[in-house]
């Protein structure tokens, strides 16, 4: 427990070397962002990724996968988050794999997945704080299918998506976990509108509107009304994993500003020779150790299918993001001037810091969760 | 059955038979920790129990090689067998510096008739010992001590005074950082053993703001001490010094695992402000409890920065003393009341606040992992 197997070594290498070589800053994020990409990612990247392998790390090897699980998905994600990399491997090879194992739908999308052709993306949020339980958009019965209505924000990279998994509300009300029914919407439903939005952090979610999308049966994943105990599910993996792309996004930053505390000189000196900073830096170094360890116990409990799992994603993604918005704040403040610019890379950390902060929820609604699973 | 699923059921028959009801209550004060040592009276018969049945198996110090009275388990069994006695609650049959500090030290510096001769007493609670490190004058910048050891030829002599010996006055032997050279700050220590009756040592309880006195002042007047009782080579002690320090800080950094559990889920806080506040924090303790597992997986496979128990010892402590200060404000003016069950609260509270000063300051620890993990220049 705890520390790496000799396969997972490995991957994490592999992952690492890859992502710094391909999926650096200026191949990947700066490039796309500055020539104005739709996508907000390279489908030349994602093809790498499937080239790996990387795209069905989730998938059952039954259908052509690797058959991982959330833990060997984390240390993906932490070079993912090192790099800034834009893809679709959280959306797509993690929470979009996982919500429909088992299913028809997997049968259906595993093969593009593996491929690395398909994008699927999760539309769960109406609001702008992530709150699934309040899920409202309604999807009646009609016939032998079902007809939804209503409105998602906040889905990640839903504008390129081929299928989205959609929480709606078959039966109860906003706030009630039952009655909730997860659908594989494809993009080209009628009277699905995807308005395309760009993030602070040059990604790109989308706000969809359902005008009356007629659906078939066969198109729920799941059971009808059951749908919160797979949402929860997806919702766990996408929390763990956005806590382990989060340690990477603090690591990245962090080293940044190691670098920089080692070669800027002011007064004579290195500007990490001066105790003030010593301090603030290895602070931050002790953080993230916590928030890396936090993040893959919560990967290896989701694995194991241990009790305090759900306790532990909430843990992980309130501490990740916790500590990734100081080694970003930081990183922004030691570099001085240089670090408000946008030709050098740490303000582009603290933008992607925004972002997955907010995914699956932020720091407070996870503290939340924390003391709601605590008893109090 | 693999050989460690069958340790598993052994081990649990085992402690089912041997570990009695009284000892698998959880720990409330220090009153309930077994120390042991040449006049340790213990607070129960089970508790005398459950400390022999388990030296008898080496089980004090499970991973200690048989030879010095442990346990000669493996990584995974030690493991196993901590699992086993937190499943049912169990307190640690021995709590001791000999277990936590001095030991580790002696395994890796010590000669063979150190470690034959040291490591039992300490393996069976027979003989308690206190640390001999910080002076009125060495608090944070420890090799700077003066304590003086003169070379007599068949004895050291030892003059000096050592101040925040923790336990002084209850302990039976003393490891401690004496001057055997000035020609050099760090390269002129020696580490020496010796007994706290010889003559010439005597101790004074220094009370706290917690109103306890776990601390003392030791007087060293013409102390002699033999020959052979010094760990590593004379002069090079501070290698041996530090080495056990990683080990006082790996031990102090399990403050910040409290007693277990959320503190949410004991204190119930109504306010919402606060409740916040402690959800917050239990988030932090949670976070620390996986790196504190990470830690000790990372220290048994030799995978751990040789300074990363600053850094624990740093956010272990620095959390504790936040969890007090939330204690205090969850419990209101009832946590203001210095006598009874309730007092307990202040003066865990106010006993805390030593937590990042002993055993190296947060201050000195953040200078550590700038100057050995992050590389800083200067630092």
């Amino acid at each position: 427990m705890s520390l790496l197997t000799d396969d997972q070594k490995m991957l994490q290498q592999t992952a690492a070397s890859f992502l710094a070589d391909e999926g650096s800053i200026a191949k990947q994020l700066r490039h796309w962002r500055d020539i104005g990409c739709k996508d907000g990612f390279g489908h030349g990247l994602w093809k790498q990724f499937a080239e790996l392998g990387l795209t069905g790390i989730c998938i059952p090897e039954s259908h052509g996968g690797m058959g991982l699980g959330a833990a060997e998905a984390a240390l993906v994600l932490e070079e993912i988050g090192r790099n800034l990399a834009p893809s679709p491997f959280l959306g797509t090879a993690v929470v979009g794999a996982r919500a429909i194992e088992g299913t028809a739908h997997g049968e259906r999308w595993y093969p593009g997945v593996l491929s690395g052709e398909a994008v699927l993306a999760l539309a769960v949020d109406e609001g702008p704080r992530h709150a699934p339980q309040q899920t409202a958009l309604e999807a009646k019965r009609q016939g032998n299918g079902f007809v939804l209505r209503g409105a998602k924000q906040f889905v990640v990279q839903g504008s390129s998506a081929d299928m989205i998994v959609t929480a709606a509300r078959t039966a109860g009300s906003p706030g009630d976990r039952e009655g909730l029914t997860l659908f594989a919407v494809a993009k080209d439903a009628k009277g699905l509108a995807v308005d395309n939005v760009a993030l602070v952090d040059s990604s790109k979610a989308a706000r969809l509107i359902f005008d009356n999308v007629s659906l078939d049966a066969d198109a729920v994943i799941g059971e009808v009304d059951n749908g919160w105990q797979p949402l929860s599910r997806a919702l766990a993996v996408g929390g763990a994993g956005a806590a382990a792309e989060l340690v990477g996004v603090a690591s990245g930053a962090a080293a940044l500003t190691l670098d920089y505390l080692k070669q800027r000189k002011q007064f004579g000196k290195f500007i990490g020779e001066f105790q003030a900073l010593q301090h603030r830096a290895a602070h931050l170094y002790a953080e993230i150790e916590i928030a890396r360890a936090a993040a893959f116990k919560a990967a290896q409990l989701l694995d194991s299918g241990d009790e305090p799992a759900e306790l532990y994603v909430s843990v992980a993604k309130a501490k990740a993001a916790d500590v990734a918005s100081l080694a970003v704040r930081e990183g922004v403040q030691m570099h001085g001037g240089i670090g408000m610019t946008d030709e050098h890379d740490i303000g582009l950390f603290m933008k992607r810091e925004a972002v997955l902060g907010e995914l699956f929820g932020d720091v407070y609604y996870h503290r939340e969760q924390v003391a709601r699973l605590s008893g109090y | 059955m693999t050989d460690l699923e069958s340790f598993r059921s052994e081990t649990r028959a085992w402690l089912e038979a041997n570990c009695a009801g009284e000892m698998r209550k959880p720990i409330r004060s220090e009153a309930d920790i077994c120390w042991g040592g040449r006049n340790w009276t213990f607070q129960s018969d089970a508790q005398k129990r459950w400390l022999e049945v388990m030296a008898e198996r080496g089980w004090t110090v499970p991973d200690w090689p048989k030879d010095y009275g442990g346990g000669g388990l493996s990584v995974a069994e030690a493991r196993v067998l901590k699992e086993e006695m937190q499943r049912i609650g169990a307190r640690p049959p021995l709590t001791s510096f000999g277990i936590s500090m001095l030991g580790p030290a002696l395994l890796k510096f010590g000669t063979e008739d150190h470690k034959k001769h040291y490591l039992p007493q300490i393996a069976r609670g027979e003989i308690r010992w206190c640390q001999g490190y910080s002076e009125p004058g060495a608090g944070s910048d420890l090799a700077g001590l003066q304590t003086k050891a003169e070379d007599k030829g068949d004895h050291w002599l030892v003059n000096g005074q050592k101040v925040w010996t923790s336990y002084a006055d209850k302990a039976d032997w003393i490891f401690c950082l004496v001057r055997t050279s000035t020609e050099s700050k760090q390269g002129g220590i020696s580490f020496l053993l010796f007994d706290m009756e010889t003559p010439g040592v005597s101790t004074k309880p220094i009370l706290l703001i917690s109103g306890s006195s776990p601390f003392c002042e030791t007087f060293f007047d013409d102390v002699k001490v033999p020959k052979d009782q010094i760990v590593g080579e004379v002069s090079k002690g501070w290698d041996v010094a530090k080495y056990l320090l990683g080990h006082e800080r790996e031990m102090i950094s399990g403050m910040g695992l409290g007693m277990g559990g959320s503190l949410g889920a004991a204190t119930k806080p109504q306010d919402p402000m606060l409740r916040a506040e402690i959800a917050a924090f239990d988030v932090d303790a949670l976070a620390f409890a996986a790196m504190s597992e990470r830690f000790a997986a990372m220290s048994k496979a030799g995978e751990a920065h040789p300074a990363s128990p600053s850094m624990m010892k740093y956010a272990g402590t620095e959390l504790n003393k936040r969890r007090n200060e939330l204690a205090m404000a969850a419990g209101g003016s009832e946590a203001l009341e210095w006598e009874g069950q309730t007092g307990a609260t202040a003066k865990t509270w106010l006993r805390s606040k030593g937590n990042s000063i002993e055993g190296g300051t947060s201050e000195i620890q953040l200078n550590i992992v700038a100057k050995h993990i992050l590389g800083l220049p200067g630092a």
